[in-house]
């Protein structure tokens, strides 16, 4: 396996996918020409043509609606939000058309599209560009939501995503387009949407995070292990559908959670995955649930304050002792 | 994050606690665990450990000041956070001005914080005699806080969930709390309640006596009737009185030929008296009980309460499992027990739960007094002085060393024949305590 960036792991996801079906095709602000803002779609245009490698105007709502258009239409497409962040314009095609049609069709209109693009905190882009719309999305019924943590789940993910006959939003994290690992080049590589992965083992308590909080709770979690505590770090990959089974599984081994998140802590996904345990494992748990979150306030632009609003390290090393009693 | 610390409730009857001493200053780290304060409360002076890690960022109550169960007293928090939020305008006591207000006066200010205004206003108004709306403080309203986890593997275990000291923050009981009473670690911390389930065998010396375990039964339909009628025609509990003359000499031989034997063991007659009282609590279990209600509550042993009169005031330290305890073990108990009681350092669990009580007033030459029962206990016995009087022996006037005893029972549970036999059996064993030697 080859080590790769998780930027060029969705970029092989990408090309593989369109290679793998002629309907698969890609659009977005600067994807083409520009081989996209974060160079995710690089050399797409030259491998694939115009055709199906198109750059659009700045206009959210228009090529989101005329993604779901081409999807009700049969065909594939894949389309690229320069940041989620501008995919706010786009909230009317993507909830009242393409989360809704199946069921409004009475099943006559599959919608398989893929929206995707960088999401959550960036460096020092302030507050209209540095925001976690994970739970806007995993809210409504009709969309899976997909966040990846590695390279290779980013592009496994990606990959299964694009094969879904469902709408998905797949939420990559800017910060980590550079992070490396190591990744399968094996063309056939899925991952299915709705399955958690336990990053790392461990009998004290349980950390589930997501996305860049992932990384993060790994190194907190070796850190604790020299404390004697040994944390349980869980990935769900896909919010929606949200695979609570692994996380009730691993609430009734260490009976003790964190929810580590980059999104504002009011009504976000750790609320609701701190309900869904307090409902299938109430009787396992030692401590309430603990929610380790982005600070409850629009983003800081000051480097400074922008860290102090991030949820980090040492946050959730203090969360996870406050849980075990320390 | 800084926390509050409040006043926490340290005995059961307590409302307020008045500050002691301050084992840390402002600025000093504490850790969860580690004692902070020293709180006077009804009963003794308890000390208050701290629940959250961090710096004693502010003192809110200055030593020799009271608040009320629930009220901040010291704000816990990271060196230099901002606490002004926590204090909610209130300047640190130390700033406060130094004119000392009658308690009352105090704790009425504190009522009109926000928070707790709502809190009191969304729930029906506090009854008159309540000093105090109830506040949102969870561990203020007695509940025992334990973790569902915790909760569930003490059901499994089969332990009883008040014999365990709580660790986490607000006393909860946590998991490690239960896991360490399964292995049994619980009873050598020494600051632990010492409870835990009666072995049906004469202890060893130096063994921890847990509080007597009992069996409920229900209370019958008579017997709730009787309670009802009984109660509306004298207060809540309806004591009756029984009185007997005891013939001593016996009693006191057998204390001095102990104390002969073993001089330091300083066998006192009272040491006597509770040691058959308990042995004929064993043969009476229907008055080693408690009227519950809707259940009679029958113990298994006989932890027995001992009125000690303190400056500040009556407590019956509890000597637990008296029936199975020698003399001297008895004596050495009660006389350690009255000595930390006098310097007000008894733990809670020292002084409740006793299934019957022995009040002595002899030494103040009191003949005979009636003593006031302590609830929920079923009977307590007065005993008067001892002291040589004629009586008649084998149509003799002869000198005896006379003690009359007044036995109050609580009629809901004891009827007046149950009473008297359970006398009888005490004056037998008292004027022949040989029986003791029988009985076991």
């Amino acid at each position: 396996m080859a080590e790769i960036t998780m930027r060029d792991a969705l970029t092989q996801a990408l090309r593989e996918e369109l290679a793998r079906d002629e309907a698969v095709f890609l659009m977005g602000e600067e994807v083409a020409e520009y081989q996209g803002a974060y160079k995710v779609t690089r050399g797409l245009l030259d491998e694939f043509g115009p055709k199906r490698i198109i750059d659009t105007p700045i206009t959210e709502l228009g090529f989101a609606g005329l993604g779901i258009g081409a999807a009700m239409a049969g065909l594939r497409p894949i389309v690229e939000f320069m940041t989620f962040n501008f995919s706010i314009l786009a909230t009317d095609q993507i909830i009242n058309s393409a989360a809704k049609m199946l069921y409004m069709s009475g099943g006559q209109f599959k919608i398989p599209i893929v929206f995707r693009g960088p999401g959550g905190s960036a460096y020092q882009v302030s507050s209209q560009h540095s925001q976690a719309l994970e739970s806007w999305y995993a809210y409504f019924p009709g969309l899976k939501v997909v966040m990846p943590s590695t390279p290779a789940d980013a592009k496994g993910l990606l990959k299964s995503a694009i094969r879904d006959d469902d709408p998905v939003i797949f939420i990559e994290q800017e910060r980590m387009y550079g992070m490396k690992g190591e990744v399968p080049e094996d063309e056939d590589f899925t991952i299915p949407l709705g399955v958690a992965e336990v990053k790392r083992e461990g009998t004290d308590a349980t950390i589930v995070a997501r996305s860049l909080m992932v990384p993060v709770a790994l190194k907190a979690a070796e850190e604790l292990e020299k404390d004697g505590v040994s944390c349980e770090v869980i990935d769900p990959r896909t919010i929606r559908p949200l695979d609570i089974d692994t996380i009730i599984a691993s609430v009734k081994k260490t009976n003790r959670v964190v929810i580590a998140e980059e999104s504002h802590p009011f009504c976000g996904v750790g609320a609701e995955i701190s309900a869904q345990i307090a409902e299938h494992a109430f009787d396992y748990l030692d401590a309430p649930v603990k929610r380790v979150s982005g600070v409850d306030v629009p983003m800081p632009y000051a480097k400074n304050l922008e860290q102090l609003a991030l949820p980090d390290f040492e946050k959730l090393i203090q969360a996870v002792r406050e849980v075990s009693y320390l | 994050m800084a926390t509050q610390v409040v006043m926490p409730k340290l005995s059961p009857t307590m409302e307020e606690g008045q500050l002691s001493r301050w084992l840390k200053k402002e600025g000093d780290k504490v850790s969860m665990g580690e004692p902070l304060a020293e709180i006077d409360t009804d009963k003794a002076t308890m000390e208050m450990q701290s629940l959250a890690n961090g710096v004693l960022l502010k003192i809110l109550v200055n030593e020799g000041e009271s608040a009320p169960l629930g009220d901040p007293i010291a704000i816990v928090g990271a060196e230099g956070e901002d606490i002004s939020d926590l204090i909610g305008g209130k300047k640190s006591a130390k700033e406060e001005t130094p004119k000392a207000k009658p308690k009352t006066e105090e704790a009425e200010e504190k009522e009109p914080e926000p928070k707790k205004a709502e809190a009191a206003a969304s729930k029906p108004a506090p009854k008159e005699e309540e000093p105090r709306p109830v506040t949102t403080q969870s561990r203020d309203d007695g509940r025992q806080l334990i973790s569902p986890i915790a909760a569930r593997m003490a059901a499994e275990a089969g332990i009883n969930l008040k014999s365990l000291h709580g660790s986490g923050p607000g006393g909860r009981i946590v998991k490690r709390d239960v896991e360490d009473a399964i292995s049994g670690k619980i009873e050598r911390i020494p600051t632990a309640p010492r409870l835990r389930a009666v072995p049906l065998r004469p202890l060893e010396k130096g063994e921890v006596y847990a509080p007597s375990a009992y069996r409920d039964e229900p209370a019958s339909e008579m017997r709730r009737t009787i309670a009802k009628r009984l109660v509306t025609s004298l207060g809540p509990v309806p004591h009756f009185f029984l009185t007997t003359e005891i013939d001593m000499e016996r009693a006191a031989d057998l204390r001095r030929a102990i104390n002969e034997l073993y001089p330091d063991a300083k066998i006192s007659i009272n040491d006597v008296i509770i040691k058959v009282a308990a042995a004929a609590l064993i043969q009476h279990p229907q008055v080693n009980a408690s009227f519950q209600e809707k259940h009679i509550r029958y113990y298994e042993h006989a932890d027995i309460g001992v009125a000690v009169a303190t400056e500040n005031g009556l407590i019956t330290p509890v000597v637990r499992s008296a029936d199975l305890k020698s003399l001297p073990e008895i004596g050495a108990e009660i006389r350690e027990l009255a000595d930390r009681a006098r310097a007000r350092k008894l733990r809670p669990e020292e002084y409740t739960g006793a299934t019957f009580s022995i009040s002595n007033l002899g030494m103040f030459g009191v003949d005979e007094f009636t003593a006031v029962i302590n609830p929920p206990e079923g009977a307590i016995l007065a005993i008067g002085a001892m002291a040589p009087k004629p009586v008649v022996r084998d149509d003799q006037i002869v000198v005896r060393h006379i003690m009359r005893v007044t036995m109050s029972c609580d009629h809901r549970v004891i009827d007046g024949a149950t009473g008297a036999q359970f006398l009888q059996t005490f004056k037998q064993v008292m004027e022949n305590p040989l029986y003791l030697f029988l009985a076991q």
